[in-house]
């Protein structure tokens, strides 16, 4: 994992930011696993290497607190916020909760407020349409419906089953910048969009052949709409 | 439309092969961990299951290494469990590239351990393995208990309420096995599997005796489980995952075909 070009030839780099939060491994495989020899996936806590990255992607695992306040400490936010204003950008999982403006999660937490909206609990008490319990975390495949065309829906079937573990959702209040929906007792938003900006709840890296398409979207993705 | 039941291969590992063992004995020989993992994964498996049940911890080097390399290839989730039982050990199967770890014995003798393991990497990365036998008579009410040490050493705990207690210290999702069904090809327990996936809001996944597809349909319906994991019917080719997916999506449970 260098991104150290060989001969003239200029290599794309993505950025996976490690703030601490766990296993990247399967992220940076997956990726790997769909990246051509000029693409070089670099797992890095670097600002500068972020900075100078072709594209960025934002994991996330655990508890929100935890990873807003391993973001602040490691010096990452202001990469992550230049990163958002200009490159590709794709968030996952916690990553999309981390870029709404509060979670509920924790007691309450502000987040980095990229997207303005909430990350909200299930609850414990969840219910399906027809009243029976449904199990917190939302977790297993589910059908993830394309509320607009994109470019990272490319080559997915609408209505293709994504892996989701999570136990919030996010409630944006622009419903423009919904890209995807799930059932789940209720519809919820799955994936947000807004320029070139791209954030999804499920794990791609764990989807199978959808996931790693979406991955190879967002590897040949030039950030626009 | 909306979330699938899961079916789950769970390799059982001993000396860098995959075997499954007859109420955990007679083991049978069934490949290379890998190729198996693969296999599954080409046959729309929902998750996989890696359980270690090397004996010296001087293999553990060998199984970090069976998870990178599973891993790194199939891009499911997986759960790795066997001789967990301190934070590093979770650590270095996390960096390895488990998903989730299943904890079995350490929490009976340590409980703290599942709070503080669900804390540290959270709920969604910890599974607790709960082996339960029925325990009481015919005519009695139903009452299971948990044992440990591939069910010989009873523990005194009811299973039902054992399991309400490792949810509220932070499991993220139930491993179910009965273990007087284990390896017997006779269905799941279902009344075990039903009792605990009412009692607790994490999903519950039954383990322990499937001998036909039927016996998966069952654990679903009936058994309310969220997922169904098998080993012997599918490392011997008697059954694919996908003529398993077909049979439960004909029978009305939602999959991901």
């Amino acid at each position: 994992m260098s991104n150290k070009s060989t001969g003239d030839m200029k290599k794309s780099t993505v950025a996976v930011i490690d703030y601490g939060m766990g296993n990247l491994h399967s992220v940076a495989k997956a990726l790997e696993h769909v990246a051509d020899e000029n693409t070089s996936v670099i797992v890095t806590s670097d600002p500068a290497v972020i900075d100078a990255a072709d594209r960025v992607l934002l994991p996330g695992v655990g508890a929100i607190r935890d990873c807003i306040g391993e973001m602040y400490n490691a010096g990452l936010v202001p990469s992550i916020r230049k990163a958002m204003a200009e490159k590709p950008f794709l968030a996952i999982c916690v990553g999309i909760q981390s870029l709404m403006s509060h979670s509920e999660e924790n007691g309450g937490v502000d987040c980095l407020n990229h997207f303005q909206g909430n990350a909200l609990f299930f609850g414990e008490k969840h219910t399906d349409h027809d009243g029976s319990k449904l199990k917190v975390p939302h977790m297993g495949w589910n059908q993830v419906k394309h509320t607009i065309n994109h470019p990272l829906w490319a080559d997915i079937p609408d209505n293709a089953r994504f892996y989701f573990v999570h136990s919030f959702y996010v409630v944006p209040e622009n419903k423009s910048e919904v890209a995807g929906t799930c059932d789940y007792g209720l519809e919820f938003c799955v994936a947000l969009a807004r320029d070139n900006v791209f954030a999804v709840q499920f794990h791609p890296e764990k989807s199978h052949k959808d996931g790693l398409q979406l991955y190879k979207n967002f590897l040949h993705w030039d950030g626009k709409p | 439309m909306g979330l699938a039941k899961r079916i789950i291969p769970c390799l059982d590992v001993d000396n860098g092969r995959v075997v499954k063992g007859v109420q955990f004995v007679d083991i049978r020989d069934a490949g290379d961990p890998v190729e198996v993992a693969k296999r599954y994964n080409e046959q729309g498996a929902d998750e996989i299951t890696f359980l270690d049940i090397t004996a010296s911890s001087d293999d553990r080097e060998t199984t970090v290494h069976m998870v990178e390399a599973i891993a790194s290839q199939v891009f499911i989730p997986l759960t790795v469990g066997g001789g967990i039982r301190t934070c590093e050990d979770i650590r270095r199967m996390l960096n390895a590239g488990a998903d989730k770890v299943g904890i079995n014995t350490a929490a009976v003798f340590n409980p703290e351990f599942v709070r503080e393991a669900a804390q540290r990497f959270g709920s969604q990365c910890i599974v607790v393995a709960i082996d339960a036998k029925k325990v009481s008579a015919q005519g009695e009410p139903d009452k299971w208990e948990i044992f440990t040490h591939g069910g010989r050493k009873p523990t005194g705990l009811d299973a039902v309420e054992w399991a309400k207690k490792m949810v509220e210290y932070g499991a993220g999702e139930i491993l179910l096995t009965s273990m007087d069904r284990d390896g017997t090809k006779n269905g799941f327990d279902l009344g075990v599997t039903r009792a605990i996936s009412e009692a607790v809001h994490v999903p519950v996944i039954a383990s322990g005796g499937v001998g036909n597809l039927d016996h998966l349909v069952d654990g679903v319906i009936e058994g309310k489980a969220d997922a169904v994991l098998a080993a012997s019917i599918f490392h011997f080719g008697e059954y694919s995952i996908q003529e398993a997916k077909q049979r439960m999506t004909d029978a009305g449970i939602e999959m991901r075909l």
